[in-house]
């Protein structure tokens, strides 16, 4: 039998097969008794309050629902969550949560990385999860820095970059995660920012009802080695022009709001390229204008608006859910070709173990 | 004709051929109807690494080696008495380890001009056979044109010349089958199933195979049949079996007795990746296989599956092992069962990925930062593979730790006759998971304690997410004792480093008394070993004996810890010989921890130690324990029955 005559599950929701419970939920709950000890102002704190105070709208029972991270700063998030969590190895967190989630279908599996952790020395896990699709989701706290190694230049800093590693400035060209997740075959792919918890909240729930690995890059300030990085997309003076929000349905429009509230630019296909441009809405006509689908099976519009984000100072990016498509995940297919074998293979396992390690050519001797 | 039958007590064949030529599976064959037929046996597969590497060169060669009985025996044999040579190459590879009056077969149909140069022969030495200058005099060489014949018998299935030629394997199966009256019946059935969906390519190797069976039978080249009788066995049924499948079954066969899902995962490397082949057929037993993007992700999945309650399982080879390393310390510092199979190659680095070495014992030791003891667990022949395993899981399970389960490039693809176990005689294995925290009379719920210790083991407590009010965080920073919680208080770090190293320690209580090899009660001279160098020092042992002389023998099935009783039991001999496949690595163990003065016998060859050089150097400790001469020459046969 192969794979695609297998009894597919059919499960749409990331948390689908995950028990619920009736009792009210509130996000104190979540929180553990350990003392939080991100340096004071860190963006950490408010992804760590958005995540405790969405958790009761899903509903679940909080005895399945795991954290795992790996190494760095934001990888010490499961300690102050009352779940189950693991704080694991550097960068390996997404192999560790895919053993999970593909042993326990009933757990809320999510993984908690940075830019360091899950780019840089676990890169490969990482882009594998995405190909695997497995039922995951992957928070990425990017800052852009190297904060519990204190302050070197990390895999999405921008090159010239001078740190405590690089006096002379950086030569390495960054990664952008989004594109990269894409092009690791991501069927979830999303970005926010720390500061902003309704849109983080937003796209959190979405990524947990998603079936598969959901990606969503967090885009959060280190005061103390990167502050300000995020600073335009984040200042009420320049982020009408520097945010790009990506919302289903929607065409694709920013900028300073002209007299009918919209954005005065848009996104546009460019020909010349074959990515996508920006313009000014008056100039093209609204019509012309990008209409954003997420759900468009082929990625490479998706990838296109991706490569929009600025790669230097962070002056504009696209944010919101790039990505979202139904893929069959790892986990889900791995236990159905279990689940098909033992419903092939009757009786007890010893009696079966018996007949195993007493097959092929044998002989008796009395 | 009539022709003559000779009794054998013993016969050790190699089929040698070029990568392409079919050697394993023929060795495999001839393996099986031996099995089948009753006698004793070990097997000595050897293959190059490279899949095919340049056609008729010496580094082409594949050879697989049978030793059979008709008493039990312990090791492949020293030397061939027999080689079938299926081209210039696999002779001139294969001629080194002869023994003089050695039988040859050779096809000759592959020593052309072409190949000889290849393997670097100036002249044809077949051409020369009887002569003065006879390179090859000191053996019986048997020349025959089995591919020629093979073509022959097979041509009226209308194959190509290539694929009738492909048969000639099995030409030769069918006439070493007829030499030494090995049954038939297996093979052709193997072949049917093996061919089913290809009927010419069927029929020609089952008519090869009859046709070299009958060239023995007919043909005036070959006089003599030979006899080996089966060799008497303890009761039960048996099969043959190599070290890989029975570790797979034992990894099965601790999932079955312990009643717990087994995860592996795995990335592909020689030579374990077998394990991974086979358990990938077992999911009928709840086993899941993910074959992961590298080592380490393999047992980070691993780890991952054993925190939600599966048994986690990891296969590799030295190199895999390397690059594990650190997630073996976070599943030590996370006390989780794990187990992390290391079938040991020829190293340093990439090494001899398929030949043998036991150079990994210290990797599995010490190789880790900070201290993190790691249990150690290792087979001593293909069979006790599978018990082995079912060890290493008991360990990993009762006491929350990974465990490193050894073997080696040997036994994986060694094999030997295996008495099957009943299931009911297999240990059960209690995982023992944490239960729900009941309210105390005063409706007080206790906060669960995740770093509390079972006081006869030292264990924690296993607690898979799922379970309302255990919801706990572990991970590799160091734990505070009973809480678990995040600590870098020094007394509680060095409290936790103990007893890390004292759990550890406390596995010996669970241990049995070591089997003490002593029949005469009179030795001087113990020889320890541990892993596949069993057979070889069993067999050297024997040697000795035989020549009159007075040798004991222990074998270690746990490396970490020892024993309890492994100091008291060195003291007793005034020497202490230590053969091992690599430079001393069990020596340097025991010298540092009993400071007993272990003398090594060390070789890293990629091939078993062999007997005969074992026993002189058992025999010259000897010599200087007792003060005697020691001479072995008299009889060279390792038999005792």
């Amino acid at each position: 039998m192969s794979t695609t005559e297998l009894p597919f599950p059919g499960l749409h929701s990331g948390i689908e097969l995950v028990p619920t419970t009736d009792q009210q939920q509130t996000g104190k709950d979540f929180t553990s008794d350990q003392e939080v000890r991100w340096c004071p102002g860190c963006g950490d704190y408010a992804v760590l309050k958005a995540v405790q105070g969405f958790l009761p709208d899903l509903g679940l029972r909080r005895e399945n629902i795991v954290f795992v991270s790996g190494i760095g700063c934001s990888s010490r998030f499961p300690y102050y969550l009352d779940t189950y969590g693991m704080h694991s190895i550097h960068g390996r967190a997404p192999s560790i949560a895919t053993g999970l989630a593909t042993a326990r279908e009933d757990l809320s599996v999510w993984v908690v990385t940075g830019d360091g952790d899950a780019l840089s020395i676990g890169g490969n896990h990482l882009i594998h999860a995405l190909r695997r699709n497995v039922n995951m989701t992957i928070l990425l706290f990017n800052n852009r820095i190297y904060g519990l190694t204190k302050g070197q230049y990390s895999p999405t800093s921008e090159t010239g970059k001078v740190t405590k590693s690089t006096p002379m400035g950086s030569v390495d060209h960054p990664f952008n995660p989004v594109s990269l997740a894409l092009g690791a075959e991501g069927s979830f792919v999303a970005r926010t920012i720390d500061s902003d918890r309704k849109h983080l909240t937003a796209v959190l729930s979405a990524a947990a009802a998603h079936r598969g690995t959901s990606f969503v890059e967090i885009y959060q300030n280190c005061p103390i080695f990167n502050d300000g990085a995020f600073d335009a997309i984040k200042s009420n003076d320049t982020k009408a022009d520097a945010i790009i929000p990506l919302v289903h349905g929607e065409p694709i429009r920013f900028g300073s709001p002209d007299s009918s509230g919209q954005g005065t630019k848009g996104l546009i296909r460019d020909s010349e390229t074959g990515g996508v441009k920006v313009v000014e809405v008056a100039d093209v006509g609204e019509d012309s204008i990008l209409v954003h689908d997420a759900h468009n099976p082929d990625p490479t519009t998706a990838f296109a608006i991706s490569r929009l984000t600025a790669a230097d100072y962070l002056h504009q990016a696209p944010i919101g859910i790039f990505r979202q498509v139904e893929r069959p995940s790892y986990d889900d297919q791995a236990r159905a070709q279990v689940a098909t074998a033992q419903e092939a293979a009757p009786g007890e396992r010893s009696d079966r173990l018996a007949a195993l390690i007493g097959g092929g050519d044998t002989w008796t001797v009395v | 004709m009539s022709k003559q039958v000779k009794q054998l007590d013993r016969v050790i064949i190699r089929f040698a051929g070029d990568s392409g030529d079919g050697m394993q599976l023929t060795g495999d064959r001839f393996t099986q109807e031996s099995a089948v037929f009753g006698n004793d046996l070990v097997t000595l597969p050897n293959f190059p690494a490279e899949i095919r590497a340049p056609q008729g060169t010496l580094p082409g060669v594949s050879s697989f080696q049978v030793h059979f009985a008709d008493h039990d025996i312990l090791t492949a044999g020293d030397a061939p008495d027999v080689l079938v040579a299926m081209n210039p190459a696999a002779l001139k590879a294969n001629l080194g380890d002869l023994p003089r009056g050695a039988t040859i077969i050779v096809d000759t149909h592959d020593f052309t001009a072409r190949n000889l140069t290849k393997a670097g022969y100036d002249a044809n030495p077949l051409d020369s056979l009887g002569d003065a200058n006879d390179a090859l005099g000191e053996f019986n060489v048997q020349p025959v044109d089995l591919t020629g014949m093979t073509v022959e018998a097979v041509k009226e299935f209308g194959l190509s010349r290539k694929d009738a030629a492909r048969a000639k394997n099995m030409f030769a199966l069918g006439l070493l089958s007829w030499m030494y009256g090995r049954p038939t019946d297996p093979t052709i059935a193997f072949l049917e199933k093996r061919f089913a969906k290809v009927a010419d390519i069927r029929d020609a190797n089952i008519t090869a195979f009859k046709a070299g069976w009958n060239f023995g039978e007919t043909t005036e080249t070959f006089v003599v049949q030979y006899e080996i009788k089966p060799a008497p066995m303890a009761a039960g049924t048996y099969r043959n079996i190599t070290g890989n499948l029975a570790l797979a079954y034992g990894l099965v066969a601790g999932g079955v007795q312990s009643g717990l899902p087994v995860f592996l995962g795995s990335y592909p490397i020689t030579p374990a990746s077998d394990i991974l082949h086979e358990l990938s057929k077992h999911k009928a037993f709840g086993v899941t296989t993910f074959q992961a993007e590298d080592e380490i992700a393999g047992i980070g999945a691993a780890i991952g599956a054993s925190f939600g309650g599966a048994l986690g399982v990891t296969t590799t080879s030295g190199p895999g092992i390397a690059l594990k390393s650190e997630a073996i310390g976070l599943a030590v510092m996370t006390e989780l069962p794990l187990i992390v199979v290391d079938v040991q190659r020829g190293g340093p680095s990439t090494g001899l990925p398929t030949k043998t070495e036991q150079a990994d014992l210290l990797q599995a030791m010490f190789g880790r930062n900070g201290e993190a003891p790691v249990p150690i667990v290792a087979p001593q022949s293909p069979g006790d593979c599978f018990d082995a395993a079912i060890e290493a899981v008991r360990i990993a399970v009762t006491y929350r730790t990974p465990v490193m389960l050894l073997s080696d490039g040997y036994l994986a693809n060694g094999s030997e006759p295996w008495r099957i176990p009943e299931i009911a005689d297999l240990p059960t294995i209690d995982p023992d998971f944490a239960k729900p925290p009941v309210a105390g009379p005063d409706g007080a719920v206790p906060t669960f304690e995740p770093y509390a210790r079972d006081p006869e083991t030292l264990a924690r407590p296993w607690a898979p997410p799922g379970v309302a009010g255990l919801e706990h965080r572990i991970g590799g920073l160091e734990k505070a004792d009973i809480t678990g919680n995040i600590s870098y208080d020094p007394a509680n770090h060095d409290f936790m480093v103990r007893t890390r190293q004292a759990k550890v320690d406390r596995i010996a209580e669970s241990l049995p008394p070591l089997h003490v090899d002593d029949p005469s009660g009179e030795a001087k001279v113990v020889v320890l070993g541990w892993g596949s160098t069993y057979g070889p020092i069993g067999a050297g042992v024997r040697r000795v004996r035989k020549a009159g002389y007075h040798v004991a023998q222990v074998h270690l099935r746990h490396l970490n810890p020892f024993p309890k009783d492994l100091g008291e039991i060195l003291a007793r001999y005034d020497k202490v010989l230590v053969p091992e496949m690599n430079l001393g690595q069990l020596s340097l163990l025991v010298r540092a921890k009993y400071l007993v003065d272990a003398v090594g016998y060390n070789q890293v060859r990629g091939l078993p130690l062999k007997a005969a050089e074992l026993a002189e150097a058992i025999g010259g400790l000897v010599a200087d324990a007792e003060g005697v001469h020691v001479d072995l020459t008299t009889p060279a046969e390792e038999a005792i029955k």
